[in-house]
């Protein structure tokens, strides 16, 4: 496999899985937009803003005003903002064309397809009527694209790469909603209890499909340290960030049984991953979630370019 | 000219309007479909050739927009007779071609026995130096060759144009079956017609049959290590690069990606380096080695006709074989081929006029309203002159041009191509059609793909076939006997 569609199929599923996430994001802001007033709504908007890091980018554009319509078409396909969601589709696709030889026939097709959809979707201004279905469609198309390649594609250093992507963004993603919510959440984690706080968490998990999962497993109860623990320890749920560097672990060690031998990214995965295992929740509160969060985006980061590097993704 | 054209042969429907016996089990099916049906079917099929991708980008469009080369859903058949002469007039003239070449860069029989006259090659950027007193592994030159035939009667095929260089659309043959397959199986029950699918197995292993000279014969039980070089996701034809890797299991590599390691060119995967033993390159002469050709090219390898040379990769086509589709050369064609196969041309040319030959120029100035003009190293269609369409302005226009670089032009009559109805509004309606089969050519002998690519003008009377000035393509049936 050459490094160059190393790179691509690596920016293929990084780009799939942030749009997919995004759309996620989106999805949590609007309901809770729906429940409030006007100006907790524009709050909600902003923090989902800035959990993209794009507020420089939109105050900008719109100084304070933050509209429900003004964000959703922002982050879904302004073009003043390059890593609207219509972007992330194309660079997905664009990637895909570059490594067609790499994957399957169902895999390109549903990437092609997702991107055909999108750019139909998003050919004009999407109001509030129409953002259940772009959403929608959104997830649904990832989930297709995960399907195609789960089910056709050989297991091999191709595959690998793919999911060393996938599970590098969505590590991010968690990492940073967290990091976010909390800073928000912040004021309120004294009225635990209190149904406004209640909404609030949900809407944490609700951004990362794991509402569900934890109603579940803690029979209803809303609590911070539980939702940050599930969310980075518990290792059952798939977008935790223990549950993506076990999958990175196991993808790491598959490129170096296949090249036979391990590099120097696979230091840095055991440093990070040794890091997950051994803590506990409270000893995350005492050195402060924020400064954990902020470590582990910055190593996932190096992560990232380690390998980026060891494989030969750029000449 | 137009439709109405008395003198155009339709290869579905006889003059009396009975159906031809090529077309019988098609007719019969398809007046058993309702109309809406096939209607349908047709906005199917383009969401198939858009789902999968099948597009080409037009150069120079500004938004780079990748365009559908419009698929018409009527098949082209060929009898299992008529394909028996064709394949023996193609392989005749194929192996022809690369006898010629072999001539060209080595002792010039042809030239010094006065059948071809020297100052075509002189001047001519289409003959490479560089490849003079070389033998290509295997003696193969072009591997593979698109050869444009068109029609005018029943029995009445010509060829056009020879393609040697990197002939392109041999996807649109095996795409264009796919989709015919995917949406009327039932009729490839009732009328038998020869596979092609397996294209990229046969070009796989012709290549694989012609393995460098370094490699010794001992490799033999050695899996070849075949690339194919794209200029990458830009180009009008990144499509097929990428699918006839992808069928081949063949790297899709572009000029960035390899190097030379140890007198080999390599490519550059995530550990170490792969050298490449046979190299299908998608990328024009010119633009291979900046070193020896344009030294501003970034689609190709630096010094990759040194390795070539002393026998480290196998390129194919060979570098150039252009010389050999040369529009001044085509004209002598019937000559070449008899010159090196001892044998009359089965398949003819079209009549040509070299308008360096000042009789020739004469009479073509002054015939331009009847005649086909094309610029000598021209292609796609573009910058030439369709006399019979074309308004006085116009023919006034090109004869200036004509008049000032007469050795640039050739012109050929302005022929009644047979028609092929294609699925419009109202129902059947003709439309001219040519035919491009693919050939493949390995030291083992040639391989004919049967039937190939139809290329058919969408605009009523249009005698264009070309993708990038309008017109379509047609799924391509040899029948079975």
């Amino acid at each position: 496999m050459l490094g160059r569609s190393a790179n691509g199929i690596f920016w293929l599923f990084r780009n799939l899985e942030r749009a997919e996430n995004t759309a996620r994001l989106i999805e949590a802001g609007f309901r809770m937009a729906l429940t409030r007033d006007a100006r907790d709504a524009s709050d909600e908007w902003r923090s989902v803003i800035v959990t993209l890091g794009l507020r420089a980018t939109y105050e900008a554009k719109f100084g304070n005003d933050y509209a429900g319509p003004n964000v959703i078409n922002f982050i879904l396909r302004d073009r003043d903002n390059p890593g609207n969601v219509l972007a992330m589709c194309e660079l997905a696709r664009t990637n895909a064309r570059m490594v067609r030889a790499g994957i399957t026939r169902e895999v390109w097709e549903s990437v092609n397809d997702s991107w055909l959809r999108m750019r139909e979707l998003l050919a004009r201004p999407v109001t509030e009527t129409r953002l259940g279905d772009v959403l929608d469609t959104l997830r649904r198309q990832s989930t297709q694209v995960r399907g195609a390649m789960e089910g056709t594609m050989l297991r091999n250093e191709i595959y690998n790469f793919a999911r060393i992507g996938s599970f590098i963004e969505r590590a991010d993603n968690t990492a940073r909603i967290l990091d976010v919510k909390y800073y928000v959440l912040l004021p309120s984690i004294s009225y635990v209890g209190s149904s406004l706080d209640n909404v609030q968490w949900e809407n944490v998990l609700r951004s990362l499909a794991g509402e569900r999962a934890y109603r579940w497993l803690n029979a209803g109860r809303m609590e911070a340290r539980g939702i940050a623990e599930f969310l980075i320890l518990d290792s059952r749920f798939p977008r935790s960030l223990a549950f993506c560097y076990g999958k990175l672990r196991s993808n790491l060690a598959h490129l170096a049984r296949e090249y036979g031998g391990e590099m120097a990214a696979h230091a840095i995965l055991q440093e990070a991953d040794c890091d997950l295992h051994n803590t506990t929740i409270d000893a995350i509160f005492e050195q402060g979630l924020h400064e954990y969060i902020a470590q582990f985006i910055s190593r996932n980061t190096r992560l990232a370019n380690q390998i980026q590097h060891d494989y030969r993704f750029i000449d | 000219m137009n439709n109405a054209s008395p003198s155009s042969y339709d290869e579905m429907f006889d003059a009396d309007g009975s159906v031809r016996p090529a077309y019988r089990g098609y007719s019969e099916w398809y007046g058993n479909q309702p109309a809406d049906l096939l209607r349908r079917k047709g906005t199917e099929a383009e969401a198939f050739f858009r789902r999968t991708g099948i597009t080409f980008n037009v150069y120079g469009s500004e938004d780079a927009e990748e365009r559908l080369i419009p698929f018409d859903m009527v098949p082209r058949i060929i009898t299992a007779q008529q394909w028996r002469r064709l394949s023996r007039g193609i392989e005749q003239r194929v192996r022809a071609l690369n006898a010629f070449l072999h001539d060209l860069y080595h002792r010039q029989e042809i030239v010094r026995s006065g059948r071809l006259p020297a100052r075509l090659l002189e001047k001519n950027p289409a003959f490479l130096p560089q490849m003079v007193g070389f033998t290509p592994p295997g003696g193969v030159y072009t591997h593979i060759v698109g050869i444009d035939l068109v029609r005018t009667g029943e029995d009445d095929f010509m060829v056009l144009e020879d393609n040697a260089r990197t002939p392109s659309g041999v996807s649109y043959m095996l795409e264009n079956r796919e989709t015919m397959m995917a949406m009327f199986p039932e009729l490839f029950t009732r009328v038998r017609v020869r596979e092609v699918s397996d294209y990229p197995r046969r070009l796989a292993r012709s290549l694989a049959a012609c393995l460098p000279n370094c490699l010794p014969p001992a490799a033999r039980g050695h899996q070849p290590v075949v690339a194919v070089l794209t200029p990458g996701i830009y180009n009008s034809a990144y499509f097929e690069h990428a699918f006839l890797a992808d069928q081949m299991g063949a790297e899709l590599v572009e000029g960035s990606d390899l190097r030379i390691e140890n007198g080999r060119i390599a490519m550059r995967p995530t550990q170490g380096y792969t050298p490449i033993d046979v190299l299908y390159r998608r990328v024009d002469d010119d633009y291979l080695d900046p070193l020896t050709f344009k030294p501003e090219s970034q689609l190709g390898v630096s010094g990759i006709m040194d390795v070539y040379r002393a026998g480290g990769i196998t390129i194919a086509n060979a570098p150039g074989t252009g010389i050999a589709d040369d529009k001044a050369i085509y004209s002598f064609m019937p000559e070449i081929v008899e010159f090196y196969t001892g044998e009359k041309p089965i398949l003819p040319n079209v009549p040509t006029w070299r308008c360096s030959e000042p009789e020739a120029l004469k009479y073509v100035l002054e015939h331009l309203s009847e005649l086909v003009v094309k610029e000598v190293h021209g292609s796609g269609g573009y910058g030439m002159l369709i006399g019979p369409t074309s308004s006085k302005k116009e023919i006034a226009a090109f004869a200036a041009k004509l008049a000032a670089r007469p050795h640039n032009y050739i012109a050929q009559p302005t022929l009644s191509l047979s028609t092929v109805p294609i699925l419009g509004r109202a129902g059947l309606t003709p439309r001219h059609v040519d035919l491009r089969p693919f050939v493949l050519v390995s030291p083992g002998g040639i391989d004919i793909t049967p039937g190939g690519l139809t290329r058919v003008a969408l605009k009523k009377g249009s005698l264009v076939v070309n993708s990038s000035q309008g017109g379509g393509t047609k799924d391509s049936w040899v029948l079975d006997d």
